[in-house]
Parts: C-alpha cells; structure tokens; sequence
C-alpha cells in the first residue's frame, strides 16, 4: 500500500483578459508532478523562489485547490473527497510555515495557538486541553511560564518552536515544512533542524521538506525532488543528486552552494563558469524549444532525469 | 600591509541607543582597520551590533537616540567630527552602501537610471546627457542585459537579483572608496547569491575598491572575504585573516558559529548548538567575558576578568583567554528549559 502519493498534479491560475476578462491563458504554477513519499523519511523539494515548490506543499495540505491530478493518502484522493473527508484528512497532515513573524497570531498568546487544533478536532475538557498543550510544550523545549506569553514576546526561534508544537499537537502523520529555517539565524537553525530531526524519530513523522538552500536539504533529507518551472528536472536519493547530478539545473544549483574551504574557491568559481557556459549553450539538450523541461527518464532505480 | 594603506581607521568606537531614558551601547570600544583594496566581512547573529557598525561609520543613526564617540578616520578626516552637510559630500560619494532588501531600498515611483545618476547629480558636475550614458554604462558593469530598456524601468518590472544589482549600480555610481554591504545576498536565492558574489569580487578587482561586508553567512565570507571580524554582544571577538580563520577558528563563539552549519562532514549528525540567545541592550552582563552565560558549565578561572583583544599570530587577534579551554562536543545538547532568554520586547 503506498503511504502517500500525488500522481500529475496540476495547478494553473488563469489570466484574465480582453473585454470580458475571458480566462486567455494560464499561468502553469505547477505542471503535471508525481513523487511519493515513503513513512518515517524525509523529502525535499528544492528550487529557485517561483518554481512551484511552494504551491505544491500548499496544494497537499489543500490550502491551494488543484486544477487535476491526485493526492492519494490513505487510500483516499485528497482532491476529490468531500468536506467531511478533508476534514479529517488535515489531522494526518500538517503544515510549519516558513516565517514565524506572520505565521502566529499576535492577537493570541502561545496557550490558544498550540490548543487551536485540539479545538477544532477533540472534544478534549479544560483539564486534558491543558496537560496536551504543556506536554508538546515540553517537547519544544518551552517552559511552562511561556505558556500564557504573547508571540511578540519570543525570538525567532522560540517561535518557530511554537510552530512546530502547534503542528504536532495532533499526533500528525506527515509535516510539511515550507523554508522552516530560513527566516533564522544560523546557530537557531542548527537547534530547530536538530530538534525537528529527534521529533521525527520519536512521533515516526514524515516530512515533505521546502527548501533552495542545498546545504541543510543535503544535511537533513533523504530524497530530493528539484523543481524548475512547475516541473521536477531531477529527483533521487541524496547520493544521486550530490554525487552524480545529471541535470545542468541541479548542477548549477549544486555549484552555487558557497564552499566554505578556501582551498576549492579557485576550483568551484571556474566549475560555476563552466557550468554557466554550458547553459547557455547546450540549452537544447536539457530544454525543450519552448523552454519548458522535459520528461523525466529513468537513470538508474532511484534516480530520475529530464534530459533528451 | 603597512600603515600608509590604511583607508578607514575605526578607534574606540562606541554607539549607545536610548532604551526608556538611559543609554545602552550596541558598540562597545570597538577598534578596526580597514585596508585598501580589501573585503573585511563582519559577522555575528542578529542583534551583535553589526548593522549598528556599519550605520555608524555611515552617519546613519538618529542623533536623539543615540550617542557616539570615538573616532573614525576616513582619508584624513575624523567623520565624527563632520556636520551633517559636510557627511554629505562623502556619503554616496567616498563611501556608499549596499541595502539587504532590495525592495525596500528602491524608489517604487522612479525609473532604476534616475536612481542611479541622483548620486551623481549631487556630487558631480556631469550634464544631463552624460548622466544618462554613465548610468547605462554602470548598468552594463553590474552584467544587466539590455541595460538601454532596464534604464526607464520601474523597481517592480524586475525580478530580486535584477534589483540587488541596481542597488549594486547606485552604490558605485559615483566610484567610492569604501563600500558598507549589509547583508547583500540574504533576500536572494542561491544561484543568483552566488552570481552576486562574483559580481562584487569582480567589481572589487577592477575598481580597487574595499568593502565592509557585514552577514551571518559563513559561506559568503569564504567565498568573498579578507579578513574577517567575528562580532558578539558589541565588541569583536575575533579578528584574522579568513583562510586562517575557517581552518583555525580560536574564539569559542567562532568555533560555535562555524559548527552548527550543515557540511558535508556532519551529513545526518546533530549540529552544534550554542545555548541561549543574543541578550538584548539592556540585558547584557557587560563585566568580563560576555560569551561566558552561553558556554556550557564552564570554570570562571578560564575567563579574564576584563578581556582584551589580543594578537595571538600576526594579523590573527582574539579576546579573552577562555579560548585555550574551549572544545566542541560533538554530541549535541538536549534542548533545554528557556526560562532567562524570553526577549523582552525593544
């Protein structure tokens, strides 16, 4: 039985023109993807701001409407279940946003937002609300007098934590984590990325991790799918994309990670050239005329290309 | 390096901001040579007083809520000393700076070339058609394409990394000697950071120009910078050149800062973590070693009582002593009760 899949999912926003505001072309955010993800791992979808990745994430929790294709979780089609369905459904699956200024409630204090969930989902008395909430509490690493605080009050962090207790609160199945980092500083990061590793471990989540940094998808993800345009350009395991990128997208995006050995510099700023070149020249051989990507081949079992 | 290539000397500067009728400093005795000819990255975790350097040395800060002293020489001249006409004449012409958010530091009602030449129409005598060429040919060095078109533009036409490079043009419009970046690469994407650190290297080489690069990203520094100069609770802890410094870092906030990134050595384990947060302004313990309250159960006999900066290797300065003691363990600690480092609100 597959865990959680999404089979040619499509969205596209329409643009509206002329006299009557007809629908005159679309805008193809996302544009016939498939992937699945395996319990208990990690999956990255990376790419540049604007390649779809976002909208992806959005469209599983089903805070975005697809315009076709399938998401399958527990036998059942996201997309095409009734209200009742989705309802439940959103227990399984929970989101962490990526900015933890805009994503809590200034208006609430941290007590509200982490019961929030428990609220719309169990019928828990005032008692069992608040030992659920102290013990995910506990779990992030926030301590007790915090509770009742307002969110102004944290750090980015901090916040950041209370995001992540707010999306677990709910014993979640998958988390879908959109750039849940890259709004911190780096020794913050390190904490929120250790702490999101020992959750995994000990609830068995999964995670469909949203990033463009190749530094912490490398550190924390097994699987990697790297979206250009709407469309995956590469997926494989963390070896196969490191190790052995066969797109030029993923190489150009692997070049680019800064190199912290001085020694490399030399080295990568020629690769970064080259590769660079190569783009510009042998754009037919990775893209089709239009521009687009093309169909992902098979390069090895895990290990899937757009190329020609 | 002698000392004839001195270009900014900053001497025992210190910038206090006003917090509820009392004054704390964010720049504590702070002492720094900037060279010509070369990038000199300031690094630290938001609110170490980087950003609050930089604004200094430019004469950015609100007279009624802070207060400066020391020095900062600049071609002769103490800039502390100048009136606010006489900053003028320097600012965007003899030093100019690089804003982190390119949205936000553009005009949104002003073609990109007007930008550009304001500098110059106020410190240069150039017509108005020579402006203009000039403008086109600085959007041409900054690698925009059809800079002609780009020219009558508006900020919102162009994508992130098109507008970080106008940032980038105004900035060199008028060919400064110093150039402050603050964060220029943070609010961009990975391929176009990397296009951006080229293109200020490039620009570096070419127009010997120096800059003061202030971040919190390690891997900018090892790709762009000199000399580096590690920042915490407003004073330098660390100063050297950079290749030493990443295979060598001797402060333990160094060491901290480079181990909780992600490497391709650590891949899968637990990352460093260093305790705490950054104490805000009126929070901080300002006797003896600051780093010490986020150093895990250390002696206080490894500490100086008043630390210094101290040169350890030619050119490689490092404060305080409790750096010969210091280890990073590779096991990561568990996260912790936060009780103390609840931000109290600014």
């Amino acid at each position: 039985m597959t865990f959680f899949k999404v089979n040619n999912l499509k969205v596209y926003y329409p643009i509206r023109g002329g006299i009557f505001r007809r629908v005159v072309n679309h805008v193809k955010a996302v544009d016939n993807i498939n992937f699945e993800l395996k319990r208990g791992e990690t999956y990255a979808l990376v790419g540049e701001s604007g390649c779809g990745k976002t909208t992806t994430g959005r469209t599983v929790v089903g805070l975005t409407k697809a315009t076709s294709g399938e998401v399958i979780f527990n036998n059942l089609d996201l997309t095409k279940c009734n209200r009742k369905q989705i309802h439940e459904s959103r227990r399984e699956i929970q989101m962490v946003f990526q900015d933890p200024y805009s994503s809590l409630n200034p208006k609430k204090t941290v007590y509200d937002i982490v019961a929030e969930p428990l609220r719309n989902f169990e019928n828990l008395s005032k008692s069992e609300e608040r030992e659920q909430v102290e013990y995910f509490m506990q779990k992030v690493g926030m301590s007790r007098d915090s509770l009742f605080k307002y969110p102004h009050q944290f750090s980015g962090g901090q916040r950041q934590r209370v995001g992540i207790a707010r999306a677990l609160t709910l014993k979640p199945k998958i988390i879908i984590a959109d750039e849940p980092v890259s709004a911190l500083d780096a020794s913050v990061q390190a904490q929120v990325l250790n702490f999101m590793q020992d959750i995994q471990e000990e609830f068995g989540l999964t995670y469909l991790f949203i990033s463009h940094d190749l530094g912490i998808v490398r550190h924390m993800c097994n699987r990697i799918g790297i979206m250009y345009k709407g469309k995956f350009v590469e997926e494989g395991t963390r070896e196969d994309i490191y190790e052995n990128p066969q797109h030029i997208y993923t190489r150009r995006l692997i070049a680019s990670i800064p190199e912290l050995d001085t020694d490399q510099h030399q080295n990568s700023e020629l690769l970064r050239k080259n590769i660079e070149e190569e783009y510009q020249k042998e754009n037919d051989k990775y893209f089709n005329e239009d521009g687009s990507v093309m169909d992902l081949k098979p390069v090895s079992d895990t290990h899937f290309a757009a190329l020609r | 390096m002698s000392n004839d290539d001195i270009l900014l000397q900053v001497e025992d500067l210190t910038t206090s901001f006003r917090i509820d009728e009392q004054f704390y400093p964010a720049n504590d005795h702070i002492n720094l040579d900037v060279y010509e000819n070369e990038i000199v990255a300031i690094v630290g975790e938001s609110g170490c007083g980087k950003s609050a350097f930089g604004h200094s040395i430019m004469g950015m800060h609100h007279q009624e809520q802070t207060k400066i002293s020391g020095k900062i020489h600049f071609k002769g001249a103490d800039l502390l000393s100048y009136s606010n006409t006489q900053l003028n004449k320097v600012r965007g012409k003899e030093i100019s700076m690089i804003f982190q958010d390119p949205l936000t530091a553009l005009n949104p009602l002003m073609i990109v070339g007007k930008q550009i030449e304001e500098g110059m129409k106020y410190h240069t005598k150039l017509s108005k058609n020579k402006r203009k060429q000039k403008a086109i040919e600085i959007l041409n060095e900054v690698k925009i394409p059809q800079p002609e078109r780009v020219y009558s533009q508006y900020p919102h036409e162009l994508s992130g990394g098109m507008r970080q490079r106008i940032v980038i043009a105004i900035a060199i419009a008028c060919e400064p000697s110093l150039i402050i970046a603050d964060e220029p690469t943070t609010a961009l994407d990975v391929t176009i950071q990397a296009r951006i650190i080229d293109l200020l290297k490039e620009l570096k080489r070419r127009m010997k120009t120096s800059i003061i690069l202030i971040t919190h990203d390690l891997g900018v520094v090892s790709e762009m910078a000199d000399r580096i100069a590690v920042m915490y609770a407003g004073e330098f802890v660390e100063i050297g050149e950079v290749k030493r410094f990443l295979k060598n870092p001797l402060h333990p906030y160094s060491k901290s800062l480079l181990y909780s990134l992600p490497s391709k050595n650590n891949q899968g384990e637990k990352l460093h973590v260093i305790k705490g947060v950054v104490p805000s302004l009126n929070h901080l313990q300002r006797q003896g070693c600051r780093f010490k309250p986020r150093m895990n159960g250390t002696d206080d006999s490894i500490h100086e009582e008043t630390p210094t900066l101290r040169e350890v290797e030619k050119g490689h300065w490092v404060r305080c002593t409790c750096y010969k003691h210091f280890q990073i363990e590779n096991s990561h600690q568990v996260v912790e009760e936060e009780k103390d480092d609840v931000f109290q609100g600014q």
